[in-house]
């Protein structure tokens, strides 16, 4: 039976999910402090999972003592511990800087639907991340999805309901490819637990089939090249909350499994031509996104490729794993890169949101000028981009550092190559943008609209998110130490 | 023919038709029908892996179906009132194809 260690897995769930009812139920304006005070119950929870998992190894707990193949697992191993406590941050920080941004006055019908949404989504997203069963994997990433495409509409105005609706075409898309796959697999296997279909796929015919549509459907929710074109106008057009939460954590969600999946359920079928594949669609999103966001003339779209550009890198993993001298190296490096963009993308966004809060629009030509008055946004801006481009001391660097020498050391130079042009196309977009930001204004410009002041919070967060990536970029071995917990043996 | 290879038949029509509507159609109405078929395959070719073995149901494929039907049934919802708010506030029944 479980442990008390075991119990704040289910809690890590649940939690959210209760909040998300009693906002639901009450109505965000009668209780403006519950979604912070769920927030705090989260992140306790998932500290005391994560805890556990650091001092005694991978843990599992069964709901109502039932046992698989009837009953429900939830099983947390480090890459998952790791994965939640991420999605914690990200959560808590979201969620303090949501409150002041939605309840400014201008946005109470957005408010009244985020928060629901958010804490519902936050519980899928933990869900996804314990969940030890192919069907409730499933289950989990529809109820992300759901609960992402109206997140994505929440302003209701017609480039986001666009936007939304051609999200939830392909997202149901992926959606029934990947439960199409796991029929296959159930059919073949009779099994749904992660692990046992990976000691019972063999590498024939229809398990192949079953991985392709499973990976096509995950490659899709993931937005990797050339499944990303929903990306842009959805992450662009939802408000800073929303675009931070779906970019730091959402579309990486999909990634995360593409790792979990290949790397415990069929590392049998992961021949060198499978990991080639996979990871020439991430060393395509890498080079594509980043030369997207070159091109890119207001901010968010900047962020919202550079996010398809991010997404790329996790899967270089894939066809380094197969190189001994390479894999475990190139294991730390896409977990830990999963943990840096996330930190490093929500607190992007979260500044850039301030920006578009303040000035009413986010052109980068209209920029120039906005350093004094912005400072501490831009500083965060500028912190973030640091660790997209992978410049030391921060958590990114560290990550692609690791991806970097794993890959010169299994003598893979293909994949070097992408990851020191990305790294170099990252530092162009980053450094266009920050340009245009510390410029000085231009002494011809008509009269400006006074920027409108912000609330402090909104300040401190996207600043306290950059610093993150900096602490996990100064000290990775209590994170690099939980990974190694329930690692597949050839990465450990 | 078994009454399971009839069933998987049929599935693999339904998701063919499901598709090709997904990808031909522009109206959206059409297109969230084209999603609905698509999944009603998956949950019929769940219903034909329950009889794999002869004389004997597996419940497992059962409970799946029965759980996406729930979440197809969300999933529409969500859809339909997506489109139709679209439709309101841009009077198009499908997207433009340009964006993205």
């Amino acid at each position: 039976m479980a442990a008390g260690g075991a119990l704040s897995l289910p809690l890590a769930f649940l939690l959210p999910l209760l909040t998300a009812l009693v906002v639901f139920l009450l109505g965000a304006r009668r209780a403006p402090w519950l979604p912070g005070i769920g927030a705090l119950a989260t992140v306790a929870a998932v500290a005391d999972a994560v805890r556990h998992v650091a001092a005694h190894g991978p843990q599992a707990y069964h709901l109502g003592g039932w046992m698989p193949p009837l009953g429900v697992e939830l099983y947390a191993d480090g890459l998952a511990a790791l994965m939640l406590a991420m999605t914690a941050a990200v959560g808590l920080a979201v969620t303090a800087y949501a409150g002041p941004y939605l309840h400014d006055g201008h946005h109470h019908q957005e408010a009244e639907r985020f928060w629901p949404l958010w804490l519902v989504q936050w519980a899928a997203l933990n869900g996804t991340f314990l969940a030890a069963d192919l069907f409730n994997l499933y289950i989990m990433l529809e109820l992300v999805t759901l609960t992402a495409v109206p997140l994505v509409a929440i302003t209701g105005d017609r480039a986001s309901l666009g936007a939304a609706m051609r999200y939830l075409l392909l997202a149901l898309l992926a959606s029934l490819a990947y439960l199409l796959g796991v029929a296959l697999l159930y059919g073949g296997t009779g099994t749904l637990h992660l692990r046992q279909v990976g000691e019972l796929v063999g590498a024939g015919g229809p398990a192949a089939v079953a991985a392709a549509l499973i990976t096509a459907g995950l490659l899709l929710k993931g937005a990797i090249f050339p499944l990303h074109t929903w990306l842009v106008p959805a992450h662009s057009n939802a408000p800073a909350p929303a675009s931070a939460v779906l970019s730091a954590l959402v579309v990486q969600a999909g990634v995360y499994l593409v790792l979990r999946l290949w790397l415990w359920t069929f590392p049998a079928l992961l021949s060198p031509a499978v990991g080639w594949l996979l990871g020439g669609l991430g060393a395509a999103s890498v080079l594509y996104g980043s030369l997207q966001a070159l091109r890119q003339s207001r901010l968010k779209p900047v962020i919202a490729y550079s996010t398809v550009a991010q997404l790329g890198y996790p899967l270089l993993l894939l066809p380094l794993a197969a190189v001994p001298a390479a894999a475990a190296q190139a294991w730390q490096g896409a977990a830990y890169y999963i943990v840096a963009h996330g930190l490093a993308k929500a607190g992007a966004f979260l500044a850039a949101g301030n920006i578009r809060y303040s000035l009413g629009h986010d052109r980068l030509a209209g920029l120039r000028g906005i350093a004094p008055e912005l400072s501490v946004s831009v500083l965060a801006l500028g912190l973030a981009f640091v660790s997209l481009m992978g410049l030391p001391p921060t958590a990114g660097f560290l990550a692609k550092w690791q991806l970097l020498s794993g890959a010169l050391g299994g003598g893979q130079w293909p994949w070097a190559a992408v990851i020191v042009l990305g790294g170099l196309l990252a530092a162009g977009y980053g450094l266009r943008v920050l340009a245009m930001a510390l410029a000085a204004a231009p002494s011809d410009e008509p009269v400006r609209r006074p920027p409108q002041r912000l609330p402090r919070r909104m300040v401190a967060v996207p600043l306290l998110l950059a610093l993150a990536v900096y602490l996990l970029g100064v000290s990775a071995v209590p994170a690099l130490r939980l990974l190694e917990q329930g690692a597949p043996e050839a990465l450990g | 023919m078994t009454q399971a290879g009839l069933y998987t038949l049929a599935a693999s029509a339904l998701a063919g038709i499901g598709v090709y509507g997904l990808i031909v159609r522009r109206h959206l109405l059409r297109r969230i029908l084209a999603l609905n078929l698509l999944g009603n395959a998956v949950f019929l070719l769940l219903v034909a892996l329950a009889r794999r073995h002869p004389g004997y149901v597996d419940p497992v494929p059962h409970a799946m179906v029965l759980t996406g039907i729930v979440v197809a049934v969300s999933a529409t919802a969500l859809a339909l009132v997506l489109a139709r708010r679209y439709y309101a506030e841009t009077g198009l029944r499908h997207l433009p194809e340009d964006e993205g």
